[in-house]
Parts: C-alpha cells; sequence; structure tokens
C-alpha cells in the first residue's frame, strides 16, 4: 500500500438501521408467539412473518448496494482485507457457537448421566431418587432415569448419515475445483461444478429431512427424548440449518457467476460462501463422529 | 482507484451532513456512532442505577418497605442485564469506536456500515428486555445469571433470550469490527508494537467477545429450548443437569468480567503517563500481560461454582488457575504506580479518577484473590462479600475508568474544555460515597447476609443504612457528571487545544479539537516521537 493512497469510506446507508428494525420485530413476533395462550398466537405470527419478509428484503437489498459498488471497483486490496478479517472472524464466532451444544453433549455423556447412574459423586442422587436407573448412553438410557418421551431407538450411523457424510465431504471437493476452475477463468466449468455443490447441499438437507421422519416416527427419537433427543436434534437442527443457507448462499453465487460478477482475482463473495462450505462440513464431521458414531 | 471511491461522497468532507436522521440514523461515521454509544449507554448508566437505588431503598432498614419481593428480585436482576450489557461493554465499544481510529491513523472503521447495526440493535434489544418489566407475569427475577430451573419459572423467558441474543450479535459485530480495524487499518508505520495500550486491550477483549458471545447464546437457547420445546439440557429427570448450565454460562461469564476490565486498563495506561509526564513503564510487560490475563480467562471458569458440588480435582484447578490471574495483574498495577514514580505529576480530574481506580480496583481484586480460595469461598460464598467484590472491581474499576476516559477525552471530542472544579467535586463526592456504599458490605457478607434478598437479620442493620446513604449520595453525584458533560458539550466557551493535556503523546492528539468529522483521509506519516509508546527497547 502506498504512502499517498486514499482510504474508501462508504457512504450513509439506510440498511442498518432496517436491519436491526426487521431484527427486532422477528424475535419480538417470536417471543410473543412462544408466550401466547392458545388460539391468541395470531399477532405474534403476524410479527413474526413481517419481521422474516422484512429479513429477506434488507439481505437483498444490503447485497445488491454492496455487489454494485465491488462491480463499480470501488473496493481495493484494504477493503477486501477487511471482508476477509470479518468472513473469518464470523466463522469463529460460529464455531463457538456449535462449541456451546457439543459441550452440553460431552458433559452430559461423560459426566451428569453417569452420575445419574451412581458414578463418582452422583452416589446418594441415585440411591435416593432413582436407584433403579441404570445409566446408558443412546437407547435404554439416554433420555434419563424418568425416561423422558418413552423407549426409543437411535440413527444407525452407517445408512443415511454415512451416505450423508460422503455427500458433504465430495460437495466440498466440487466447490473446490470449481474455485480452481475460476482461478483459471474457465466459466463451464464453475458453472457445472458449483451447481454440483449446491445439488449435493440440497440433497444433505433432503436426507436429513427423511431421517428427521424415520427418527420421529418409527425411531420415537424426538426433541422430547430427555437429553439425547436434546443434543441430538440440536446439534444437527443448528447444522441442517446452516447448510440451508449455505445452500442458499452457492446458489447466489452461481447465479452472480452465471452474470459474470466474479473474476479470476477478485471473487471474494465466492471464497466467502466456500469458506463457510467447508466450515458447515468440519462440524458435520464432528457430529458424525460424536452423536452418530460413539 | 481509490481517489474515485472518496468522491463520492465529497459532500461530507467538511464536516457533519445536516439533516439529522441522516446523519444519526445512518452513520457510517465512526465518530458519530461513538457518541451514539457512548449517550446511550449514559442512558442506561442512569436507568440502571435508578434500579440500584430501589434496591438500597428497600434494604434501607430491615423488613418489607417498600416493594414486593419479586419486583425486588426484578431490580437485582435487571440492575445487572442494564449496567453489564447496557452501560459498561457499550461504554467501551463507544471509546473504541471514536479513539481506535484516530490512534491508529485510520479514517475510520473497517467496516463502517457494520458499525451502524451493531448500535441500532442495542436500542431495540433493551426496549425488548426491559419491556418485559410492564408486562403481565413481570420481568426476569431469578438473577442476571439465569440459572435453571429457577429462571425458567418466568414467563420472560424468551423476550430476555433473544434480547442476549441480539445483544451477542450486536457485540460479535463490533468486536469482529475493532479486530479488521486494529489488524487492517492502520497507517503505515504504526507497528504492532508501537500501538497505544488502549488499542491493544481492545484488540485482545474482541477476540475474547468473538470467542464467548456465541457461548452465551448457546447456554440462553438451551433455556429457550428447555422452557418451551421441551428439551432435557437442564432437567435431571431427563439425563440432563443444572449445573451444565452453570459451566456453560460461566465459560462465557469469566471472560465477560475481562471483556469489562482490559479496555480499562487499556485506558488507565493512556491516562497515568500522560499526567505523570513519562512513557509508560514496560510497555510490551504491559501488553503481554493483556494477552495471559485474557488466557487465563478461559480456564477459571468454575471458581464461580465451588459451592455447587464439583468434583475435588476440579475445585483445585480452578483455584490455583484463579490464584496465577494475580500475577499479570500485580504486573499491571506495578507497572502503573512505576510510571507515576518519579514523573512531574498533576492532578487534573482524569488522573484522579485513575489513581482511584488503581487503589480501589487493587481492593476489588485482593477480595477477589480471597474468594478464589476454595474453602474460605465455602463461607463467602452468595454473600455480600461477593457483591462487595465485583462493584469494587466494576464500578470503581470499570465504572472509574469509563468516568476517567470521559473527562480525558471530552475535550477531543466537544472542542471545549470541561469545568474542572466541577469535575473535581464529582470525582470526591464519587470516590467518598462509592467507599461509604460498598465497603461495609465486606463486613455484611463476612457476617453472613446472602445477596439477592429483600429483607435480613436485624443484626445486619447499621451497615445496611450507611450502605444505602452511600449509594443514594453516590447516586444523586452522579448528577454532577451529567451536568459537566452537558455544560462541556453544549455551553462551555473554553476552547480546547489540540494536545488537550501538556504530557499527552500519540496520534489523537496531532488533529484538531474538536477532531474533524473525517481525519487521517490519506494516511499519516508516524513520527515515533509523537507516540506515547514510540520507544519500547525496554
Amino acid at each position: 500500500m502506498g504512502q499517498q493512497q486514499a482510504y474508501f469510506v462508504p457512504a450513509k446507508s439506510h440498511w442498518p438501521i432496517v436491519a436491526a428494525v426487521v431484527m427486532f420485530l422477528t424475535v419480538f413476533g417470536a417471543a410473543h408467539w412462544l408466550n401466547a395462550a392458545p388460539g391468541e398466537a395470531g399477532f405474534g405470527k403476524t410479527i413474526i412473518t413481517i419481521g422474516f419478509i422484512g429479513i429477506l428484503l434488507m439481505f437483498f437489498g444490503w447485497f445488491r448496494s454492496v455487489i454494485h459498488e465491488s462491480l463499480a471497483g470501488k473496493y481495493d486490496a484494504q477493503v477486501d482485507r477487511s471482508f476477509r478479517m470479518g468472513m473469518m472472524w464470523f466463522i469463529f464466532s460460529e464455531v463457538m457457537f456449535f462449541a456451546a451444544f457439543f459441550g452440553a453433549l460431552f458433559y452430559t455423556r461423560m459426566f451428569s448421566v453417569p452420575w445419574l447412574g451412581g458414578e463418582g459423586h452422583g452416589v446418594l442422587t441415585h440411591q435416593f431418587l432413582w436407584s433403579e436407573y441404570a445409566a446408558a448412553w443412546g437407547a435404554g438410557g439416554g433420555n434419563g432415569p424418568a425416561n423422558i418421551g418413552g423407549d426409543f431407538q437411535t440413527v444407525a450411523p452407517w445408512g443415511l448419515p454415512l451416505l450423508n457424510t460422503l455427500i458433504l465431504l465430495t460437495s466440498s471437493v466440487t466447490v473446490t475445483i470449481a474455485h480452481h476452475a475460476l482461478k483459471a477463468g474457465h466459466r463451464g466449468k464453475i458453472l457445472v461444478f458449483l451447481g454440483l455443490t449446491v445439488l449435493l447441499g440440497a440433497t444433505f438437507v433432503y436426507a436429513q429431512a427423511h431421517e428427521y421422519i424415520e427418527a420421529y416416527k418409527e425411531l420415537n427419537l424426538t426433541l422430547h427424548t430427555g437429553v439425547y433427543g436434546s443434543t441430538f436434534f440440536m446439534l444437527t437442527g443448528f447444522h441442517g440449518l446452516h447448510v440451508t443457507l449455505g445452500t442458499i448462499m452457492l446458489a447466489i453465487i452461481w447465479l452472480r457467476v452465471l452474470k459474470g460478477h466474479f473474476s479470476p482475482d477478485h471473487h471474494f463473495g465466492f471464497e466467502a460462501v466456500a469458506w463457510y462450505w467447508h466450515f458447515v462440513d468440519v462440524v458435520w464431521l464432528g457430529l458424525f463422529m460424536f452423536v452418530y458414531i460413539l | 482507484m481509490a481517489h474515485a471511491a472518496t468522491h463520492d461522497h465529497h459532500d461530507e468532507h467538511h464536516g457533519a451532513p445536516s439533516n439529522f436522521f441522516t446523519r444519526w440514523f445512518m452513520s457510517t461515521n465512526h465518530k458519530d456512532i461513538g457518541t451514539l454509544y457512548l449517550v446511550f449507554s449514559l442512558l442506561m448508566f442512569f436507568i440502571g442505577g435508578s434500579f440500584a437505588m430501589v434496591i438500597r431503598a428497600e434494604l434501607f432498614k430491615p423488613g418489607m418497605q417498600l416493594v414486593q419481593p419479586y419486583f425486588f428480585n426484578e431490580m437485582t436482576t435487571m440492575h445487572a442485564l442494564v449496567m453489564i450489557f447496557g452501560a459498561i461493554m457499550p461504554a467501551f465499544v463507544g471509546l473504541g469506536n471514536w479513539m481506535i481510529p484516530l490512534m491508529v491513523g485510520a479514517p475510520d472503521m473497517a467496516l463502517p456500515r457494520m458499525n451502524n447495526l451493531s448500535f441500532w440493535i442495542l436500542p431495540f434489544a433493551f426496549a425488548l428486555m426491559l419491556s418485559t418489566l410492564f408486562m403481565q407475569g413481570g420481568g426476569p427475577a431469578g438473577g442476571w445469571t439465569m440459572y435453571p430451573p429457577l429462571s425458567l419459572q418466568s414467563d420472560s423467558v424468551a423476550y430476555v433470550v433473544f434480547a442476549i441474543h441480539l445483544m451477542g450479535i450486536s457485540s460479535i459485530m463490533g468486536a469482529i469490527n475493532i479486530i479488521a480495524t486494529i489488524l487492517n487499518m492502520r497507517a503505515p508505520g504504526m507497528d504492532l508494537l508501537k500501538m497505544p495500550v488502549f488499542v491493544w486491550s481492545w484488540l485482545i477483549t474482541a477476540f475474547l467477545l468473538i470467542a464467548v458471545m456465541p457461548v452465551l447464546a448457546g447456554a440462553v437457547t438451551m433455556l429457550l429450548t428447555d422452557k418451551y420445546f421441551g428439551t432435557s439440557f437442564f432437567n435431571a429427570a431427563g439425563g440432563g443437569d443444572p449445573v451444565l448450565y452453570q459451566h456453560v454460562f460461566w465459560f462465557f461469564g469469566h471472560p465477560e468480567v475481562y471483556i469489562m476490565i482490559l479496555p480499562a486498563f487499556g485506558i488507565i495506561s493512556e491516562i497515568v503517563p500522560t499526567f505523570s509526564r513519562k512513557p509508560i513503564f514496560g510497555y510490551k510487560a504491559m501488553v503481554f500481560a493483556i494477552a495471559a490475563i485474557a488466557f487465563l480467562s478461559f480456564i477459571v471458569w468454575a471458581h464461580h461454582m465451588f459451592a455447587v458440588g464439583l468434583p475435588l480435582g476440579a475445585e483445585i484447578f480452578f483455584m490455583y488457575a484463579t490464584m496465577l490471574i494475580s500475577v499479570p495483574t500485580g504486573i499491571k498495577v506495578f507497572n502503573w504506580v512505576s510510571t507515576m514514580w518519579g514523573g512531574s505529576l498533576t492532578f487534573e480530574t482524569p488522573m484522579l479518577f485513575a489513581i482511584a481506580f488503581i487503589i480501589l480496583f487493587t481492593i476489588g481484586g485482593f477480595s477477589g484473590l480471597m474468594l478464589a480460595l476454595v474453602p474460605a469461598d465455602f463461607q463467602y460464598h452468595d454473600t455480600y462479600f461477593v457483591v462487595a467484590h465485583f462493584h469494587y472491581v466494576l464500578v470503581t474499576g470499570a465504572a472509574f475508568a469509563i468516568m476517567a476516559a470521559t473527562y480525558y477525552w471530552l475535550p477531543k471530542w466537544t472542542g471545549h474544555m470541561y469545568s474542572e472544579f466541577w469535575g473535581k467535586v464529582h470525582f470526591w463526592c464519587s470516590v467518598v460515597f462509592v467507599n461509604v456504599l460498598f465497603f461495609p458490605q465486606h463486613f455484611l457478607g463476612l457476617a453472613g447476609m446472602p445477596r439477592r434478598i429483600p429483607d435480613y437479620n436485624v443484626a445486619f442493620a447499621d451497615f445496611n443504612m450507611i450502605s444505602s446513604i452511600g449509594g443514594f449520595l453516590f447516586g444523586a453525584s452522579q448528577l454532577i457528571f451529567l451536568g459537566v458533560i452537558v455544560h462541556c458539550a453544549f455551553f462551555s466557551r473554553k476552547k480546547a487545544a489540540d494536545r488537550v493535556w501538556e504530557g499527552a503523546r500519540g496520534l489523537e492528539w496531532t488533529v484538531p479539537s474538536p477532531a474533524p468529522h473525517h481525519t487521517f483521509a490519506l494516511p499519516p506519516v508516524i513520527h515515533d516521537d509523537e507516540l506515547a509508546h514510540g520507544h519500547v527497547d525496554d
């Protein structure tokens, strides 16, 4: 960076204040809905719908103005570096969010469930409250001494979850191939491999939904299934949400490639989404290992 | 390319835009957004303070005096949430917003629009949270730590959890912005080890924020699903454990404590050298001490839970890890004192607050050491001794540092001098009454008075009355603070010089007072002798 280079400071924008308002409407509507008596949820539902549509419009408008600025060549190398740091630290914050739920999983498996079964310093709790309870993770114990949610079966790891692992790993490879193609300037190849990544992401979400339906209908494994169901559905649910968002982001990047928004050396939007995609991939490997296999 | 970009908004080059709405609601200017943060935090300081007045009024005499017990519990809960997330944290973000770009020679924050979003989320989040006080069923009353199962009995859980999600999003975006600004926007020549200590302290604080705010979001999300969606994270009958919440919460909560004190360390490290007319003693040691404190903050969380029934090995580990923190903290205190040693000291209001900080924060640190001892903590746990401890570190620590920073930089922000006389009146009232308020609480705690109760044994009557009197007078003293700020911003006629304080060094003092709406459109040339810590060969 040269001594005399001027800095870029973006012009004023109404999108931040719009974003604050629609985020507020969404959570206010949600809180109202959760607390509403049966039959009175209409108000909360209306507000949350308005808020949610507002969020979609806000993202559309804010990103549109950013894309216009980018295409107009306003973003120099310094702005690009700020964006990269922003995305990197955002992904780090997401890692820590998942860490909280992984922490809950490890704690309940390693400590609270065995303690309830009488291990360690849980002897008295076990003896006085639940002397019948034999601690176990998964079927036959993972839902706690009160058998909350009733008897259940766990999802077999070597069926659909293994397939989903392969799907996500493959999608990580295809997105990387698309990235190399972008650097080499082969637009056709990018479109094919990025499109493939989107399809693989969508397939993963579809398979996951299928797995949930099976869990609820046939295995009696639900969100209410004690702490096993809680950790299972919260971890895989938040991950599934991230995959869904990632797939949408990839699809938008695909459209932007189609419109010719990216050049071999100026494509931060593509890279940010690719980083995000690798992140959901890595989280899945943790899930496959600790939620499904072990 | 970059030159063309700056011409897009040439209409704002020579000052603030005139339209009120455009300027304050759509801003991309770090100074305006910093001002918004600071004004917001001042408002929250008085709202949270009024809750504290209710608490002290109820505790003035034994017996139920003024309010219902549930309302009292709402007040203790809301006082903490408002002061922590509404007053202290936004004040530091506001100071960072205003000063970091000026200190590192940047034209603005790295991501100015996101900066505006980080701020504007906050008023909505606090409106959501405070509105629960007026709802049927009332607000949260289970303490700011929201331990289940008690906290889950309130109907306000959803509102409070979502408000905390919003505050977390705001903090994370603010922290990302600060890191990107510090790492990417420094003027050429502003090496990392030439940055002011305040900037260093914010860099490390921002890292802590990004690491732990998502964990808090996770913890309160589990509360939400336990209450409304039938999960069993904190329900022993379903295999969960209420103590799990405490682990996850304090994994956030302890770094949070340092989020509220590290920028204060940075502020004191700016003010003490200025009024001692000496560079800071042991610059590198100061930086590494902050980093060491930040690292240790991740491995001490269970010292908040000694009395909950942890395995013995855990108690011993967390006790020793906690006591280790006194080593880097001691380095900082000794270095501040060494900076003053042999200096030509003057005692303007910022320096008075800084010296009071060093002494009173150290008292809070020592009571923290006492609490770190497991056998002793079994006696002190959940008593007023704990209340006294964290108010010494948060009021005479964090809040005094914020006041010191306000007096220190107010002339730079407004272009006018504040009234030194009234500043000193504010200082002496604050420093006397804050001790009348909190020091007796040590004795109350040692005598066994539990915290978070609206009524108490008559044995505790005298010290509670003294504490309440100190509380009312400390609260009233803050009106002087408000008066000094309003006078300085709108009525003061005394112009401030560019280098407001004779001994002040650093880039922020090379720009005019008030700082123009846009500074450093071109990167400034850095001269080592202008930097507070230009020579770091010590």
